[in-house]
């Protein structure tokens, strides 16, 4: 694969270093800043090279127009990432781009212009430390942006309303299935017949916007 | 009619000014205060300190009834970026951003997005200027 990264900070470097360990790939790293740059082409010589991603001869001279497999807009700066995704589908074709989300407030702009899938450190480690110790009722563990689903964990308490009911008798909302429960540490696929228990981890499928209804059913006393 | 102006540097502050005494209701967003001071003490627009970026900057500027948003901060990504959230997300009609390079202004003014490109603006000034000097002594020394 091709794989073309604009940045090269401490993630766009460890990335291009890696794909490269498997001999598989071909790699382009592109690195505005001249300091960092003469440090990185000590290491990748002529796969690295100086601009801004952002500029349309600078993307072409790294070969943008060939098109790479990936585009990996990894800087630090969350405008520069959204353009660099933007100029890579929309005017050059490229098929996958990844764009880093550094402040997640941010989310909300990648959505609205339709880049996917992002990747965010803050998110991913709100999403562990949730995971860990779940202050709330209902933890995010995937999103599926192309699908329009979410994978979501509960725990049901004890008196729940769905404590005690077969998963066929759920009235579950439209738009949502469960997947598995966790009980004493082994899980099972939850099909029509299993039977929820208090003290249950269950996992569910479901599109966005549905979490209120399944907590409804699941959770609300 | 309600002006938003992002981004109030030399353009941003000169350009609110304008449309403030031409009648415009105005407020301009700067995520320095200083740049406030720009707009002179008799300021009465509006003024929000925040980056433009930012959703509920954006909404306390009033972005939700503005009748035109004109974005200009010093970024050109993060103009365009602004401008495509007034445009798309705000669904404001008025949009005008500032972008200084002259590629990515015309891609983004190709796929709905209006763009005014300083440079491109410098570039045929400068040029027609050179043009209309050099005609005449060629032509002075013809005759």
């Amino acid at each position: 694969m091709y794989i073309l990264i604009a940045g090269g900070g401490k993630v766009g470097a460890n990335l291009a270093r890696v794909l490269l360990g498997d001999r598989k790939h071909e790699v382009t790293l592109i690195e505005q800043r001249r300091d960092r740059f003469e440090r990185l082409e000590l290491e990748f010589e002529h796969q690295v090279i100086l601009g801004d991603a952002t500029e349309l001869y600078v993307l072409e001279r790294a070969g943008i127009a060939r098109p790479p497999d990936v585009v990996a807009a990894l800087t630090g700066d969350d405008e520069d990432n959204l353009i660099i995704c933007q100029l890579a589908k929309e005017k050059y074709g490229v098929q996958n781009v990844i764009a880093r989300v550094n402040d997640p407030r941010n989310q909300a702009h990648f959505d609205l212009l339709g880049i996917s899938p992002t990747v965010s450190a803050t998110r991913g480690l709100m999403a562990l430390i949730e995971h860990e110790v779940p202050e709330h009722d209902l933890v995010h563990l995937l999103e599926l942006r192309k699908e329009n689903l979410e994978i979501v964990e509960v725990q049901l308490p004890p008196g729940a309303p769905a404590a005690g009911k077969r998963v066929e008798k759920l009235d579950l909302p439209e738009g949502s299935r469960l997947i598995s429960i966790m009980r004493n540490g082994r899980s099972e696929i939850a099909v029509g017949s299993t039977e929820l228990q208090p003290g249950d981890q269950v996992l569910a499928i479901l599109q966005p916007g549905k979490e209120d209804e399944l907590r409804r059913v699941l959770l609300k006393t | 009619m309600k002006a938003l102006v992002i981004g109030c540097g030399r353009v941003g502050s000169n350009l609110a000014l304008q449309l403030d005494r031409e009648g415009w209701d105005v407020t301009a967003v700067d995520e320095k205060e200083e740049a406030l001071g720009r707009l002179g003490d008799n300021w009465a627009g509006g003024f929000v300190l925040g980056h433009g970026m930012d959703i509920e900057v954006l909404r306390r500027a009033g972005i939700e009834d503005a009748d035109a948003v004109v974005v200009a901060t010093d970024g050109d990504n993060t103009n365009i970026v602004i401008g495509q959230v007034a445009q798309e997300r705000f669904d404001n009609q008025c949009v005008v951003v500032r972008v200084l390079d002259p590629a990515r202004a015309q891609f983004y003014r190709e796929r709905g997005l209006r763009t005014i490109c300083p440079t491109s603006v410098a570039i045929d000034v400068l040029l027609e200027s050179v043009r209309a000097c050099e005609v005449r002594p060629a032509e002075a020394s013809k005759t």
